[in-house]
């Protein structure tokens, strides 16, 4: 029994040790956004509260705190409350799975890439239950577009991930990033390039970010899902969907660019110059560079067209993955070295 | 077909998306253009046309001489004059001289049509009301603004002079 407390305090120790880096990883991402999209559009972005605006989020952060929640006297009042709450849980759960470096990682599951998808999908709910329970046509189209939205590019996801698994041989995230080890000539972006690009599409269509945000889309339908929304429980609508956009970075680098791994292994000399650096660096550098390609589409594309968005993901995508898994099965049977070499 | 395999090519290779990457990240790089508002202002024009003044003569003397030749030309009907003889030397000058900055388009003309060069606009920008009526700009209020920003008048009509 008491053995049990043990291993369940252990267990939530874990969690807030994950949890609280990706909460700080949210306030950076939300003064980054700002600073770069800032400076592709010529400006500087927020500079005045602190050396050079860094404690910008903070101050956000204490605002909407400070706000008052309004629950609309039409809205459901019991989902109204627990649908942030929905939002949230999924995109924290998730990087329960994900491994940090080698053997960080907290549920160390065979089906480590099917729970993420499993995971992953859940966090509609919440948007859905938003939208349901504002009662504002709004919110309603926001969250319908995003229900479609998300399924939909669910599925082009899901033919990626099938690609990664096929490549790796297993589910277990831990063994496909050893299965990628040995130089960045064995990650799984080269081979599996077409699957990476469609991988990355759909999870910033997931995420619902900039140019897939027609669930938002503030020109149009105001804030779509999240309008009736103030004060902390916007607060979690939008920490939510900024861990999913790390969460997504994450899980793209373990699947493709070799998680935790040295870009630098196997290239003698680099090789030792680099083997001190741990490897939870390394895969915070390659989440970084999803994040800022995530800030940079939101800088350069307009919205894309809601029936377009659909083609797009139904059309053009889900045919690209399958195509490229056909291509995939045969360089596995051919054992094209050096991916898919017999090891 | 050999366009439309082009075209498909493009589209693939997701070209034109890389392009229009290249132009924003090009950006980020480059100069900012932000100007820090509240320590530096963007420089205007001395043909500016902000808050009004009334203007004296060095020795002075108010320059306005109850012409209401802007009165007359104001498109929105924002000044009112009322005239009579002056208690001192009996000179005909204005009793009441008013402008309402609520009905006021800051268009200028008042300024061009003033004989005297009385009436101005300067390059004031940043005020505000606090109170109802506030928006009145009286005869003494606008004496005030004119003794005021004198120099800065006289140094825009002095940069504008040659085109006047």
């Amino acid at each position: 029994m008491s053995a049990a407390i043990i291993q369940l305090l252990w267990i939530i120790l874990w969690a807030v040790v994950i949890i609280v880096p990706v909460i700080i990883g949210v306030i950076v991402m939300t003064y980054a956004e700002r600073k770069v999209i800032g400076a592709m559009q010529a400006r500087i972005g927020p500079n005045r509260l602190g050396l050079a605006g860094i404690f910008q989020p903070i101050a956000d952060t204490i605002k909407l705190m400070s706000k008052e929640i309004i629950v609309p006297t039409q809205a459901n009042r019991y989902l109204f409350l627990i649908a942030p709450m929905l939002t949230i849980a999924p995109a924290i759960t998730a990087w329960a799975v994900i491994p940090f470096a080698k053997g960080w990682i907290l549920a160390n599951i065979n089906a480590g890439g099917l729970f993420l998808l499993a995971i992953t999908s859940l966090g509609i709910y919440g948007i859905m239950i938003a939208g349901w329970a504002s009662n504002s046509k709004y919110a309603l189209f926001g969250a319908l577009r995003a229900a479609a939205q998300m399924i939909s590019y669910e599925l082009g996801m899901g033919f990626a991930v099938i690609g990664v698994l096929m490549a790796a041989n297993t589910l277990n995230l831990q063994k496909i990033v050893m299965a990628q080890s040995g130089g960045i000539w064995h990650w799984f972006f080269i081979p599996l390039f077409p699957l990476f690009l469609v991988y990355w599409i759909c999870g910033v269509a997931e995420t619902n970010r900039a140019p897939f945000d027609v669930s938002e889309g503030e020109s149009e339908i105001v804030a779509g899902f999240h309008v009736e929304y103030s004060g902390i429980a916007f607060a979690i609508f939008f920490l939510a969907e900024y861990a999913n956009m790390i969460l997504i970075s994450a899980i793209a680098s373990v699947f493709f660019l070799g998680g935790y791994l040295s870009p630098f292994a196997g290239i003698p000399g680099l090789q030792v110059l680099f083997s001190v650096v741990p490897g939870v660096v390394w895969l915070v550098l390659k989440m970084a560079i999803f994040l800022f390609v995530y800030l940079w589409l939101r800088a350069t594309f307009p919205r894309y067209r809601y029936d377009q968005i659909m083609r797009l993901g139904w059309k053009v995508l889900i045919p690209v993955t399958l195509v490229w898994l056909v291509v995939e099965a045969v360089a596995i049977m051919l054992h094209l070295p050096p991916w898919f070499g017999v090891s | 077909m050999a366009s439309r395999i082009k075209q498909w090519l493009k589209s693939f290779t997701l070209w034109e998306l890389l392009k229009g990457l290249r132009v924003t990240f090009a950006y980020l790089l480059r100069r900012k253009r932000t100007v820090q508002f509240p320590e530096v202002k963007t420089p205007n024009s001395p043909r500016f046309r902000g808050l009004h003044a009334l203007r004296r003569y060095p020795n002075g003397e108010e320059r306005c001489i109850a012409c209401k030749l802007c009165e007359a030309v104001c498109p929105a009907l924002a000044i009112t004059i009322e005239a009579g003889p002056r208690e001192k030397d009996g000179q005909r000058r204005t009793t009441r001289y008013e402008i309402d900055l609520f009905k006021c388009i800051y268009c200028g003309f008042c300024e061009e049509a003033c004989p005297v060069d009385s009436i101005v606009e300067t390059n004031l920008s940043h005020y505000h009301f606090e109170y109802r009526g506030e928006n009145i700009l009286t005869k003494e209020k606008l004496l005030a603004i004119g003794d005021r920003y004198e120099a800065e008048i006289a140094k825009a009509r002095q940069a504008d002079g040659d085109y006047r």
